[in-house]
């Protein structure tokens, strides 16, 4: 589904920009080189700043990679331009963070579904809405609600809606889980697994959440300061993590275990 | 063992009615690590802020004791408790970013305290600081004392909100969520490093979080709350063995684990939920008896 050959990306710093002239660079994605294959679910980890999100934007192409090429299912799509991408987009979705800030609070639920069926001027976006709305399990009365009315967990099945109503092929989720509780985050982690398998799904799942990605993942890519520390099949890099970063970040997660061995 | 901070059926409503704590009591040992926990919006930073006297302006407390090492903190004056508060409480808040003023240096942020608040001499203050964040393992003290908060990284901040929480040795501390902004790599770092203070210096801590791993590591003893109310308090070792309400049980079967992956991740099912909403319920009908 998506080959990725020595992506780079870099940012101006604004921190260190001189008074006049031009800032420069922040290197952040420095080459990296992995492939994801039809109906796996990968899972991108690392600590803050380490690249994930900027990683996962490249892929679904909210940003333009410095060198290196993204092909999404054989078309290169690294420095596509607005209109050509706008024929690929609806074939690979993504799902943000807050829900709270990536839904416009103006708009009820109902237009929030419909409003990228429209965008891709696909028919019937009344009927699809509602099809989205079902396969997520929430009642079609939602329709006309507005996102505030909703809980957190409901307002993250709206951006998942969103996400699988134009039947992409590839869906990008970027810590869709990490402002939820624990209820709600198995709600939500356990629909998405079966959203997956149902409709044949290529996913990628952004987690600094380890326990997350062990559950949900087929593979992992681990990275750290823009570089990818290990990458592989989610349960061999469990079991078996081959480099000091992972083995470090595997040991770090406070199991709720009195007697796990945490020093 | 007697308690160093005891609160005693803890009523606290918003001036417009809607109760946010229901008659909460527990009872924190002096040197113990209690852990608040519990899902969003069930009140968990709520005691904490009770305690400091920080409840924001549309909340009263209309019932209940807060007794801090002997003395019932609501039956004093305003000033009078700022006073004992001041002297003898402290806060390592979420989120060291906005705890930090941006347009100052980590120095003189640290020191204020001391000189405004405690009268201490300057040059002590400085010495006292310089030395603090040695002991949070902060290498080149003299460096950080001159920086600013955006230069430094998110776990070096919460180090600096320990160092500064520490510094005039009070007898509680309330962390609030200290760890919940930073990777699982710092937060191991951090947490250590507050269970290592808490133990030299003898202190008590309140420990608000939502992590149920995060207290399985720090906690000698816990409360879950759900909607303001205590559902359940207990030994940490013990909850976590046998945990005795149905809402526990179903809070920990909802934690996914990376160890157990194979087990099933259920969230808390609307039968517990309801049974938990009927005991507020029934709450709620005594309180307004």
């Amino acid at each position: 589904m998506y080959q990725i050959r020595d992506l780079r990306l870099s940012f101006p710093d604004m921190v260190n920009k001189p008074f006049f002239g031009s800032a420069p660079r922040v290197e952040v994605l420095k080459g990296l080189s992995f492939d994801l294959f039809k109906g796996a679910i990968l899972g991108i980890v690392g600590g803050s700043g380490s690249g994930k999100s900027t990683l996962g934007r490249a892929m679904v192409r909210l940003l333009e990679p410095d060198a290196g090429t993204i092909h999404f299912d054989g078309i290169d799509i690294s420095h596509a331009d607005e209109t050509e991408l706008r024929h690929h987009r609806q074939r690979f979705q993504m799902i943000f963070q807050d829900p709270m800030s990536s839904l416009n609070p103006r708009h009820k639920v109902g237009r929030l579904i419909a409003s990228p069926l429209k965008i891709h001027d696909i028919a019937n976006p009344q009927k699809r809405t509602s099809e989205a709305l079902e396969m997520v399990g929430l009642p079609q009365s939602f329709a006309t609600r507005f996102p505030h009315e909703l809980s957190g967990g409901q307002r993250q099945r709206i951006g998942i809606a969103r996400a699988i109503a134009l039947r992409p092929d590839f869906i990008l989720a970027d810590e869709i889980v990490s402002g939820l509780d624990v209820s709600s985050q198995a709600q939500v982690l356990n629909l998405l697994g079966n959203l997956v398998s149902e409709l044949g799904l290529t996913l990628a799942f952004i987690s600094h959440d380890l326990s997350i990605i062990r559950r949900l993942c087929t593979h992992v890519v681990v990275l750290n300061q823009g570089e990818i520390a290990e990458e592989g099949e989610t349960s061999a890099l469990f079991d078996n993590p081959q480099t000091a970063y992972s083995k470090e970040l595997l040991s770090a997660i406070p199991l709720p275990d009195p007697n796990q061995d945490w020093a | 063992m007697t308690s160093y901070l005891s609160i005693q059926n803890l009523t606290i409503q918003l001036i417009t009615g809607p109760l946010i704590l229901r008659s909460i009591s527990l009872e924190v040992a002096v040197g113990q690590v209690h852990g608040l926990v519990g899902e969003s919006g069930a009140g968990k930073s709520m005691i904490g802020k009770a305690v400091l006297g920080t409840l924001p302006r549309a909340l009263r407390i209309t019932a209940g004791k807060i007794i801090l090492d002997g003395v019932d903190l609501l039956t004093l004056s305003a000033k009078e408790r700022r006073r004992i508060i001041g002297a003898t409480a402290a806060l390592i808040p979420q989120d060291p970013l906005t705890a930090l003023n941006p347009s100052k240096r980590i120095g003189p942020q640290i020191t204020k305290r001391l000189v405004d608040i405690l009268g201490w001499a300057r040059r002590d203050a400085i010495s006292r600081t310089r030395a603090l964040l040695d002991e949070v393992h902060i290498a080149d003290a003299d460096r950080v004392m001159r920086s600013y908060p955006h230069e430094l990284s998110g776990g070096m901040r919460q180090r600096i909100l320990i160092a500064s929480a520490f510094a005039a040795e009070p007898k509680l501390i309330i962390a609030d969520e200290p760890t919940t902004a930073l990777d699982v790599t710092v937060q191991k770092q951090i947490l250590k490093l507050m269970a290592e203070m808490q133990r030299s210096h003898g202190t008590t801590l309140l420990f608000v979080t939502h992590d149920l791993g995060v207290v399985s590591k720090v906690c000698d003893t816990l409360s879950v709350l759900y909607a303001g109310k205590v559902i359940e308090e207990a030994r940490m070792r013990r909850f976590f063995m046998r945990p005795t309400h149905a809402y526990s049980r179903a809070l920990l079967a909802a934690t996914p684990t990376h160890t157990n992956p194979e087990a099933t991740l259920t969230p808390v099912s609307n039968d517990i939920i309801k049974a938990v909403e009927q005991e507020v319920i029934e709450h709620d009908l005594r309180h307004s008896q």
